[in-house]
């Protein structure tokens, strides 16, 4: 018997998308628009039957203009999640308790960037923070941007448990054959072997060129209602089972970093739920980086601390003989990087059938999106 | 090219900064619990005591872990690469991201002694950085 309040209460019943590019030639407005009545239309609906939208507070639209934009006259349930590109999972968190509550009916999640062609994260011009805040004990050593905080991260579980630099690669490979079957992946035709991998240059030591995610002009946008609407809309629902957050502020002066906020989030999940990692079909995890996959891996308990370089190494995320497909449209390092987005939709066409490296009668997926900042168990 | 940035003085963390000026790893102790804490901040995460001092750190530790930057992946970073960070415990038993100087990039690793120098980037600036243990 599944704990959670949430379980089986909401539902994502439309998803909706833009083409992925190096640079889309509109404004991130537009992009967002575009991806929003895709969904609304993919969910059997109308844009006047949204009235609640929930944003990343990274994404530089304005809730009001978007509203005013799809003509709705009153928008009673909105807001804006921080933690940068991980907010992902905890807005459909948010959105699924909203309308099992009430507060809305309707509710959109959504993420439009320019991502390349205007603001880049990999180059810190989003994430930067200026010499202040915490920055200030960070950014004067030329810690300036992501890849090498995880880098940091990564350096030492490769020092604890002999993770190498090949078995961050067997998950850039795995997720590139993934893409190589999803022609809406960035790199659909662009094949990925280890010795590639091992051949590209360092871009923040451990991290090679392509343990890196991309960047991409595009957008992502979700419906989610109740069941009981779900239910009469023409879509198979996704169910959300179970969801949680974990913001860790203090883990103690000395924590091991090996570890991630998975491990803290996994067990009330997964009880939420009412399953075990066991249980699981497909697993959406937030690749922004190679290891990190093998971090979550270990912290969601898909297998134990340590192994999740041999787990990736032994063919265990790669779709169809894997025990555990992972990101089987490609990921962010070969789909598309829409902060998770991307991914909540491919767990969704999972659950309807409808993924191109679609896992037979799956059922359960797990969406992770930032190592345990958010993470969801949607299913049918 | 452009300077790292500097770091926002508050009335937080001026102690510390004033600390490396006179040539002084500063740590916050908890005046309650006695917990160390560091970065500097108004509160201690042991106990959520406000009160605080200050205690000069050996400057002893080990590195925790490192990056090694080889791509100018932000502007100030283009005359710097390849680009050293090191996570250092300190034996007071807490971690500083800082840089780690007189040492080769091929020469880091983790575990390695190092004990702290004091780099006065300007007037206004001294930040702690740290060199192989016994190198002076
Ligand atoms: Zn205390």
């Amino acid at each position: 018997m599944a704990q959670n309040g949430l379980y089986k209460r909401a539902a994502i019943v439309g998803i909706g998308e833009t083409e992925y590019s190096r640079d889309s030639g509109r404004s991130e407005l537009t992009l967002a628009l575009d991806a929003i009545t895709a969904a609304v239309r993919d969910a059997g609906l109308a844009p006047k039957d949204i009235d609640g939208l929930l944003k990343f507070q990274v994404d530089a639209n304005s809730e009001g203009e978007i509203a005013g934009c799809l003509g709705m006259d009153h928008l009673r349930f909105y807001g804006e999640l921080g933690g940068a590109g991980t907010a992902g999972c905890g807005l459909v968190a948010h959105a699924a308790a909203a309308v099992a509550t009430g507060l809305a009916n309707n509710v959109v999640v959504y993420r439009a960037m320019n991502g390349r062609s205007g603001r880049r994260y990999g180059r810190g011009e989003v994430t930067m923070r200026g010499g202040s805040g915490l920055g200030a004990f960070t950014e004067p050593y030329g810690q300036l941007v992501p890849q090498q905080g995880l880098a940091m991260l990564a350096r030492r579980h490769m020092h604890q448990y002999g993770t190498t630099s090949r078995q961050f690669g067997a998950v850039s490979v795995a997720l590139r054959a993934h893409a190589n079957l999803n022609p809406k992946a960035t790199f659909y035709t662009t094949p990925l072997t280890l010795e590639d991998h091992q051949n590209s240059r360092y871009v923040v030591e451990p991290f090679r060129l392509f343990d890196c995610c991309l960047e991409t002009d595009g957008a992502c946008a979700v419906v989610v209602t109740t069941a009981e609407r779900a239910r009469d809309l023409p879509n198979t629902p996704a169910f959300v089972l179970s969801a949680g957050q974990c913001l860790p502020g203090y883990r103690g002066p000395l924590p091991d970093v090996t570890y991630a906020n998975a491990r803290t989030l996994a067990p009330g999940l997964f009880a939420g739920a009412g399953v075990t990692p066991q249980d699981i079909n497909v697993a959406q995890i937030y690749d922004h980086f190679s290891a990190m996959v093998i971090f979550a891996l270990e912290d969601y308990g898909f297998c134990k601390k340590g192994e999740g370089g041999p787990f990736v190494e032994e063919g265990n995320i790669q779709w169809p003989n894997g025990r555990l497909p992972v990101n089987t449209a490609g990921g962010h390092l070969s789909e598309a990087y829409l902060h998770v987005m991307n991914h909540m939709n491919e767990a969704v066409r999972q659950l309807r059938g409808a993924s191109t490296a679609q896992v037979q009668d799956a059922e359960l997926v797990l969406v992770d999106s930032g190592i345990g900042a958010g993470a969801l168990i949607l299913g049918r | 090219m452009p300077d790292f940035p500097t770091p926002l003085v508050t009335p937080d963390t001026a102690p510390f900064w004033k600390g490396c000026q006179a040539g002084q790893l500063l740590l916050q102790r908890c005046a309650a619990c006695g917990a160390l804490r560091y970065p500097p901040r108004p509160m201690c995460p042991q106990c959520t005591s406000k009160e605080t001092g200050w205690v000069p750190a050996s400057g002893r530790g080990t590195v925790y872990s490192y990056t090694v930057t080889h791509q100018a992946l932000h502007p100030s970073l283009a005359d710097k690469v390849p680009h050293l960070v090191i996570l250092v415990e300190l034996e007071e038993g807490v971690r500083i991201t800082s840089n780690i100087v007189d040492c080769p990039p091929d020469q880091v690793r983790i575990g390695m002694p190092v004990e702290v120098v004091f780099h006065q980037v300007n007037p206004e600036l001294t930040l702690p950085k740290f060199r192989p243990a016994g190198t002076a």
